[in-house]
């Protein structure tokens, strides 16, 4: 996390091609090959890159002019004239033997340099889209988030791994082809079909081959990982039943089936170094043989010879690379059909109808009326929240309780425009939020989401992120409010303090209440607790609860819950479950009267 | 690291095979360069001698035979390392799960229900899966590419130069110098990065790091209006990350530029060097371009091994993990004086129980989890055990169930009509065969929901399944499945609620059919309606037995376990409260 001060050196239009990063994609893109999209999305520096292709290729070609021109000096010396003939072909030499060093240097710094700089345009992209999107029903576990952001970064992998070898390729490939013509017709004919099976056709054709392989093997290695994981997870239960023996039979099982498959799948996954092997040898020797012949009836002189047959030898060194970038574009293709994937979700909630909900609501009315909310995640889906009607009075403190999945969060979700209601309105202070600007919304209501997010910073920006420019006194209020000050005020580095990534450096008591600070400081009308207690232990709980009622004193707050921490405290209980309703009223209230409520209470 | 790990050649015998296929492909492949090399010299000279195809025919003919040779070579080498590659996988992998569940048991010492063992740097159960599926798949470049290429870099330049010194010693003479000097420039500019990296490896994986937290914390930021005002910051980051990195790269690449610039270069010395005595007459036509065809060969395997560098540490690594993971210590030895497990029930498990001053502090920690315990229990008896969280009621239920040893005190056993005698003598398997368990969160496997409840007792009828289900409550919603009993369960049970997975694990339990049952909070996570069948299930799996209820749900304090309709000669529940142990370890009950 980097503080932003509004300084802002980029603005919107720098990144050409994005007009609204929210628009809908249009079909015809979607269904394009996900590796060309990512090209697209990547929009490479093409002139940065293709200086990096002509240095690859200028040390590529270095290494076979090399032979080439030695080839030449060989031949021409084989026949004893002056030594001035030979003094260019020396120099060259001499050139090219240095030059091919340089120029790889050179070549892995641009296109690195370019890569780079592309990757870091493409997760501006990537990001934008997301932050318009807000596709987070996608992801809700952090494993997700992280194979995005690795998905993201496959686009280095296809710039300098997946593009830029072929290219190279192309273009010595090319000129050596080019070149041997001149030289000799049938020699360049030979060395292009030569190098074109070895570079492209062998590839592609082992990438073929090794599809049927690669599926027999991933199914027995899921088939193995899953007993693992079994295995592994459920030992006790398994020593506890004595089952372990087993068990462990089952793996080995998995893993001769793995073995077998891979067993018999390597005479075919071997096939690709043989080709190659192969097509080099016998290229070579199809030289050979044509360039004995045109010397013998005088097509060609021996001088000619010598250069067809060790620039051919050494040629293949042109397409050595190529079989890898095969099986890399392949993974770079999946990275990116799931990156698109995500990409492609339609935002979830409708276009804003109005723009000004500050000044739209009553004057100095926070309530928050809720009635006959029906919300899906899809439109098969159950009904996560199913006919909801709930009110949080001005001031009040409302909490909302129910087993897990009982459509909680998705109210909390609701309320700060993360989802669009399928029916039924959501008012706040008498205007329907649905029809405003989420951003608009999130300026009245604001809170603490389930897992708030603690970033790899200081507690200063950690808080300044709500309030961006708030001098020391006003963070210090916050966090006297939510009971932290005392212990901030205890380490030595104070609001300094890097917390971490995720937060370690925090107990979970401190993330809640760094949090509810957080939303305090973004001085909103209605506070949404989703889950505060929610990764705390049972010691903790009460306490923090408390701490956070306290702090939310004199907002409009709805508390979302599954335990009764607290509860005795709040002005109006709603008891949530299957996306309905089932009881209401105060702690007292519900313990007299029969229901859920009172059993889990006991 | 180590290019090859001597513990790997010791541990899998595939890698011997593979060892020896890689050598003696090395060394044919050898042979066949130094071979084409000749024939191409000979062909060449003699064209320009003025022989035609008829006297040139055998040359011609062999360079075909040697490019035929080459490729059945590298087939065999590339098939033969894969072949390899997944019988070493195996070998290893085999090693691992052997070793991490073996011990008889001895797996997770802090606690059945946690999913880690506790222990400082010792992997999670996910790690560990993951290390032995995907990260020995590292394995197989390092087998089909690496040490192959390894045998290669060791045998062509020795090889190569030795023919070369015996062609024309100067030219000799000008590899054998730039040769070794690759390998040292290559470790002095790799020493230097490496310094020059960890200095700047925190500042570069902060900067890389960040774009994910800001996508993790996008919710937050949205809350709080602040996701737009990110981008701009990403793509200074980005920005940051991509300077520093490059610093960084200008120095690592030096290493290759050093393989690149050197082998070239040589090359490039030999080629003039070879030319201008060709011309002054001092050496023949067929040498110069014996030499010049040899002298790059003599430092491709370097640069190929330079080149496969990378790939090939994956495989090391993940080798290197395994056998951190063989070389850890799991849990205690077992209690070597109990006699050899029998196959029956330990007669014990259906008599009396005594603890006495009982302790136990895992590995790890300064706190003991139990501390001084004396405790009673009789045959037949009904125990709940009540207490704040970590006053070691878990750890209680894992000593009986032989999942831990107790660091201090006794644990006693009497078999009906029998003497006390410890529990460390009764064989654990023997001893577990007596004793049923419903954990806190049980696990249920990705098999028939008939092999689940049967996990205890393999051989139990599907009649006697169905019987346990329906006293656990669950046959209804198991009958509702698709295919019933047989419907297989998903990983970790995921078609089930947590209430109908406790009811599976209440099923498990009747069918295990023991004198002693230990349950471990078995409703403390669900529902009202789900708790009240889970405790009429627990009534009925108690009944006639010894049972001892962890629980500190309210809702467990009663007359009796089960139902009074049901079973009105159900003992009374003896309540026992455990307090958590302080630090300096005293004395509780």
């Amino acid at each position: 996390m980097t503080r932003d001060n509004g300084g802002n050196g980029h603005p919107e239009s720098a990144v050409p091609g994005v007009t609204d990063p929210g628009a809908q994609v249009p079909e015809r893109e979607r269904r394009r090959d996900p590796l060309r999209r990512m090209i697209a999305l990547a929009r490479p520096r093409s002139s940065r890159f293709a200086l990096g292709v002509l240095l690859g290729a200028a040390a590529t070609g270095a290494g076979v002019a090399l032979l080439g021109v030695a080839a030449w000096m060989l031949a021409v010396a084989a026949d004893h004239p002056p030594i001035t003939a030979l003094s260019v072909a020396v120099v060259a030499t001499r050139a090219l033997g240095v030059s091919k060093g340089v120029s790889r240097y050179l070549e892995r710094l641009v296109t690195h340099d370019a890569a780079f700089r592309t990757l870091a345009e493409v997760r501006v992209r990537v990001y934008r889209r997301l932050a318009a999107t807000e596709p987070f029903g996608r992801f809700r576990t952090g494993d997700l988030v992280s194979r995005l952001v690795n998905d993201t970064e496959a686009t280095l992998d296809l710039l300098v791994r997946g593009l830029t070898p072929p290219l190279v390729a192309v273009v010595t490939g090319g000129t050596t082809v080019l070149v041997l013509t001149v030289v000799y017709v049938p020699g360049g004919v030979l060395l292009a079909s030569g190098l074109l099976l070895s570079g492209f056709a062998v590839p592609l054709a082992m990438a073929a081959l090794g599809k049927g392989p690669g599926r027999r093997q991933a199914e027995a290695r899921g088939a193995l990982s899953t007993t693992l994981v079994d295995t592994l997870h459920g030992a006790p239960d398994l020593v506890a039943y004595g089952a372990m023996d087993r068990q462990v039979a089952r793996v080995y099982e998995a893993d001769e089936v793995l073995t077998r498959v891979e067993q018999r799948d390597s005479a075919v996954l071997g096939l690709g170094a043989g080709a190659t092997a192969l097509v080099t040898g016998l290229t070579v020797w199809g030289a050979l043989l044509l360039g004995v012949l045109a010397v013998e009836d005088g097509t060609i002189g021996a001088v000619s010879l010598a250069v067809v047959v060790l620039t051919t030898l050494a040629a293949f060194e042109i397409v050595a690379p190529l079989p890898a970038v095969a099986g890399k574009l392949g993974a770079i293709r999946a990275s990116g059909a799931r990156l698109f994937g995500v990409l492609d979700t339609p935002a979830q909630t409708a276009p804003a109808r109005k723009e000004d909900l500050a000044g739209d609501v009553c004057a100095d009315r926070a309530a928050v009326t809720v009635s006959g909310l029906r919300v899906r995640y899809g439109p098969e889906d159950p009904w996560a929240l199913d006919g909801v009607d709930l009110e949080v009075p001005e001031g009040a403190t409302v909490a909302v309780i129910g087993p897990s999945g009982a459509g909680k969060s998705t109210l909390a979700s609701v309320l700060l425009r993360f989802l669009e209601p399928d029916e039924g309105r959501v008012e706040l202070g008498g205007a329907d939020i649905t029809a405003y600007p989420a951003d608009e919304v999130r300026a009245s209501v604001s809170g603490v989401p389930q897992d708030p997010h603690v970033f790899a910073s200081t507690l200063r920006e950690n808080l300044l992120l709500a309030r961006p420019g708030a001098g020391d006194e006003e963070l210090w209020e916050a966090l006297a409010r939510v009971s932290l000050a005392e212990e901030v005020r205890a380490v030595p580095r104070g609001l300094d303090t890097e917390v971490g990534t995720h937060g370690t450096g925090l107990s979970g008591g401190m993330v809640q209440r760094l949090a509810l600070a957080r939303a305090v400081l973004a001085s909103p009308r209605v506070l949404v607790l989703d889950e505060p207690t929610a990764h705390l232990d049972a010691d903790t709980r009460d306490t923090v609860v408390s701490d956070l009622l306290d702090a939310a004193e004199g907002y409009s707050t709805l508390l979302i819950t599954h335990d009764l921490a607290g509860l005795d405290r709040v002005d109006r209980i709603y008891v949530v479950r299957e996306g309905r309703v089932l009881q209401s009223g105060t702690h007292a209230e519900l313990l007299a009267q029969e229901g859920w409520y009172r059993d889990v209470a006991g | 690291m180590k290019p090859l790990d001597p513990r790997l050649v010791r541990t899998a015998s595939a890698v011997r095979v593979h060892l020896g296929v890689s050598v003696a492909a090395g060394a044919l492949t050898t042979g066949l360069i130094l071979i084409q090399a000749w024939l191409l010299a000979r062909t060449v000279t003699g064209a320009w001698r003025g022989e035609g195809i008829d006297t040139l025919g055998w040359a011609v003919a062999g360079v075909a035979a040697v490019a035929v040779a080459r490729a059945v070579l590298s087939y065999v080498a590339e098939a033969s390392a894969l072949y390899s590659a997944a019988r070493t996988k195996s070998q290893l992998r085999r090693r691992l799960v052997a070793h991490v569940t073996g011990g008889r048991g001895r797996v997770w010492t802090a606690g059945p229900s946690d999913t880690d063992d506790g222990r400082e740097g010792a992997p999670k159960a996910g790690e560990l899966v993951t290390l032995a599926t995907r990260g020995l798949d590292a394995l197989d470049d390092y087998f089909a590419r690496y040490l192959p290429q390894l045998a290669l870099a060791a045998i062509v330049p020795v090889a190569v130069l030795t023919v070369v010194f015996w062609a024309d010693w100067i030219s000799g003479v000008v590899i054998l110098v730039t040769l070794p000097l690759i390998p040292i420039f290559m470790a002095l500019i790799g020493m230097h990065t490496q310094a020059r990296t960890d200095k700047q490896w925190r500042l570069l994986s902060r900067l890389g790091g960040h774009f994910l937290d800001v996508v993790e914390g996008l919710p937050t930021l949205a809350v709080f209006r602040r996701a737009r005002a990110q981008a701009a910051i990403i793509r200074r980051v980005g920005d940051q990350h991509r300077r520093a990195t490059m610093g960084t790269l200008r120095v690592a690449f030096l290493s290759a530029f050093a393989l690149e610039l050197l082998s070239t270069l040589a090359v490039a010395l030999v080629a003039v060097e070879v030319g201008l005595r060709l011309l002054g007459g001092h050496m023949d036509y067929q040498t110069a371009l014996l030499v010049l065809v040899l002298a790059p060969e003599a430092y491709l395997p370097l640069r190929e091994v330079g080149a496969r560098f990378h790939a090939s540490m994956e495989g090391v690594a993940a080798a290197e993990g395994i056998f951190t993971e063989l070389d850890r210590e799991r849990g205690p030895a077992d209690g070597a004086h109990a006699p050899e497990p029998v196959g029956v029930p330990a007669p014990s498990a259906a008599g009396d129980l005594r603890l006495e001053g009982v302790g136990l502090t895992h590995p790890g920690r300064d706190r003991p989890a139990l501390d001084g315990l004396d405790l009673t229990v009789h045959a037949g008896e009904h125990v709940l055990l009540t207490g704040p969280s970590g006053s070691g009621k878990t750890t209680l239920l894992s000593l009986l169930l032989r999942l831990n040893e107790p660091g201090a005190g006794r644990v006693s056993v009497r078999a009906p009509g029998g003497a006390w005698e410890p529990l460390s003598g009764v064989p654990a398997e023997d001893w577990r065969l007596g004793v049923a368990w419903v954990p806190q969160y049980p696990y249920l496997f990705d098999v028939s929901v008939a092999d689940n409840i049967r996990l205890g007792a393999p051989e139990a009828t599907m009649e006697q399944v169905r019987e346990a289900a329906r006293a656990a409550e669950a046959d209804t919603f198991v009958s509702a499945l698709p295919d019933g009993y047989r419907t297989r369960l998903g990983e970790r049970g995921a078609r089930l609620s947590a209430g109908q997975r406790q009811r599976i694990a209440l099923a498990r339990a009747m069918c295990r059919n023991a004198p002693l049952v230990l349950l471990d909070e078995p409703t403390a996570h669900l529902d009202p309606e789900n708790a009240a069948a889970v405790r009429t299930a627990v009534g009925r799996l108690a009944r006639g037995r010894t049972a001892i209820v962890v629980a500190h749900d309210p809702g467990w304090l009663t007359r009796s376990l089960g139902a009074p309709e049901e079973d009105s000669e159900a003992p009374p529940l003896r309540v026992v409260e455990l307090q958590v142990p302080s630090v300096d370890g005293g004395v509780r009950r």
